[in-house]
């Protein structure tokens, strides 16, 4: 197997795009990516894309997109596994490279969510549930997290407050990301005074429905002497899956494919987590980043509330987390979501994450999950 | 729902029938061709306990579509007392009652129905047993 590097990324802001469709999307944070590359072509490419079909009327994407990128005839793979999609077209793009099938690849990801109604919205991303046998109770994805927050609290003493500093914290992160789609702060008592949604989660504790994509380019990493960037090496890849109905798992308080993911991806890499100098993880709610950060290591089990609310995961703190805003902050177009893990943090190896600069950052850690944990992409990047 | 994937689950929906493994014992609801635990393919069919309690439990505000003319509603993951694990609507309980540990039994609801036509599903919803 070779050694794989990323020489660019890219990202445009998030947001409502009304103005434009998947396609330029797509197009406009790939071409992002190629041109901090310096390519003008790729041998292949791999873009996750939760739900094209329901959220765009479009399937079939692999053909829309390597066309409009202008790569005629290219292997281009449309990749799905909810919303760790990113995550795991950026895997197969590595493994591509690291084969030798391709010297130079193309991970993307892309979600254009705000097309269609809320309701309709909502049950595009509730197939990513156990339709038949979690779907008879009416419960939603908010509510499935909210089951797992309310077995944290009972067992571990997890609170309210600690559940609102984890939005409180991206928040402030968020707020010195210009491609965030809500860049500013919010306060604890705003999060725990928001619309309830489903108890304990509140719509502050929630990520929100956004359009975007992001994109990354790998090659050979003995490479990359032949491009214009400094490029980042991959080091570890993790991946694993799980029941997909939360009632499937022995232990409510944990996320299992997070913990062997990142298992597989530290082992990988040869790495702890205290190696790790920050990371990007799935917060697609608040509870998620606490169990997140125990079931990758950062923290004891039952830790990660505590670690929350003194500010460990804060800028400066033993572990920053989410630097980018994360999902909560930055948005969360399921697809685009764990390539944009990626972009921010080779902006960040490269020290080029200004205002959001993690000070001497050498390994980072990117975290990507599907539905409420039946499959997670875990990466490990280090500067070459 | 089409008719055929309704028809489908009656067996489990309408009749609670979970699959227990005969080498192992494990227990699937709905029930498997193959158990994950011990690799074998002979099942036995039976009709789970309808008594279990809350292991987790939330109040679902914001609902699906399907779902809209019901909320709040408060939804569990329960136990079953023979090992069967599933996610059920409580009904018949205050909120603030339901609780981690709160001994609930199955019993025969409407989930939703849908359309025009008033295509109605049954199902099971889990209610507190009180002493
Ligand atoms: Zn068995």
């Amino acid at each position: 197997m070779r050694d794989v590097a990323v020489i660019g990324v890219g990202m445009q802001k998030w947001g409502e795009l009304w103005t434009k469709s998947i396609r330029d999307v797509f197009v406009e944070s790939a071409l992002l990516a190629m041109d901090d590359a310096g390519v003008d072509h790729i041998d292949s490419m791999y873009v996750g894309s939760m739900s094209p079909g329901i959220f765009s009327s479009q399937e079939h994407l692999e053909s829309v997109l390597g066309d409009y990128l202008g790569q005629p005839h290219i292997p281009a793979t449309r990749v799905e596994s909810a919303c760790a999609s990113g995550g795991l077209a950026f895997r197969l793009a590595w493994m591509e490279v690291a084969s030798g099938i391709s010297d130079i690849a193309l991970a993307g990801g892309v979600e254009k969510m705000t097309d269609i109604s809320g309701s309709d919205a909502t049950y595009a991303l509730a197939t990513a549930a156990d339709m038949k046998w979690e779907g008879i109770s009416g419960v939603t994805f908010p509510g499935l997290y909210a089951m797992m927050a309310v077995a944290h609290m009972d067992r571990y003493g997890t609170t309210r407050e600690q559940l609102a500093h984890v939005a409180v914290k991206n928040h402030a992160n968020g707020s010195k990301n210009p491609r965030a789609q809500f860049p500013f702060p919010v306060t604890v008592e705003q999060v725990i005074n928001s619309v309830k949604v489903a108890d304990p989660l509140n719509i502050l504790d929630c990520s929100p429905i956004t359009d975007g994509a992001a994109a990354a380019i790998l090659v050979p990493a003995d490479q990359v002497k032949n491009y214009k960037r400094p490029g980042v090496k991959i080091i570890g890849s993790g991946h694993a899956t799980d029941s997909i109905a939360l009632h499937g798992r022995d232990d409510l308080t944990t996320i299992r494919a997070a913990a062997e993911a990142g298992q597989r991806a530290y082992e990988m890499a040869g790495k702890q987590p205290s190696d790790i100098d920050f990371a990007e993880v799935h917060d697609c709610f608040t509870i998620a980043e606490i169990v997140v950060s125990e079931a990758l290591g950062f923290f004891e089990p039952g830790q990660g509330g505590p670690a929350a609310e003194s500010g460990a995961t804060a800028m400066g703190g033993k572990i920053p987390i989410n630097v980018s805003g994360g999902l909560k902050s930055k948005g969360h177009p399921v697809g685009a979501t764990g390539v944009a893990q990626v972009v921010e943090s080779i902006e960040q190896l490269r020290g080029e994450a200004g205002e959001r600069q993690v000070k001497d950052a050498r390994v980072a850690l990117t975290q990507n999950m599907g539905g409420s944990g039946g499959s997670c992409v875990v990466h490990i990047m280090e500067v070459m | 729902m089409p008719p055929a994937r309704s028809w489908r689950s009656y067996p489990q929906t309408y009749r609670l029938e979970a699959g227990r493994c005969t080498s192992c014992g494990a227990v699937y609801f709905p029930p498997r061709l193959i158990c994950s635990q011990c690799k074998g393919r002979e099942f036995e069919t039976f009709s789970m306990k309808r008594t279990g309690k809350v292991l987790t439990h939330t109040v679902i505000r914001t609902p699906s579509a399907a779902f809209a003319g019901d909320a709040p509603f408060a939804v569990a993951i329960v136990e079953m007392d023979d090992g069967v694990r599933l996610t059920t609507q409580v009904v018949d309980a205050d909120f603030e009652e339901i609780r981690i540990g709160l001994p609930v039994k199955l019993e025969f609801r409407r989930v939703y129905s849908e359309g025009d036509a008033g295509v109605i599903n049954y199902g099971y919803k889990a209610v507190p047993v009180r002493s």
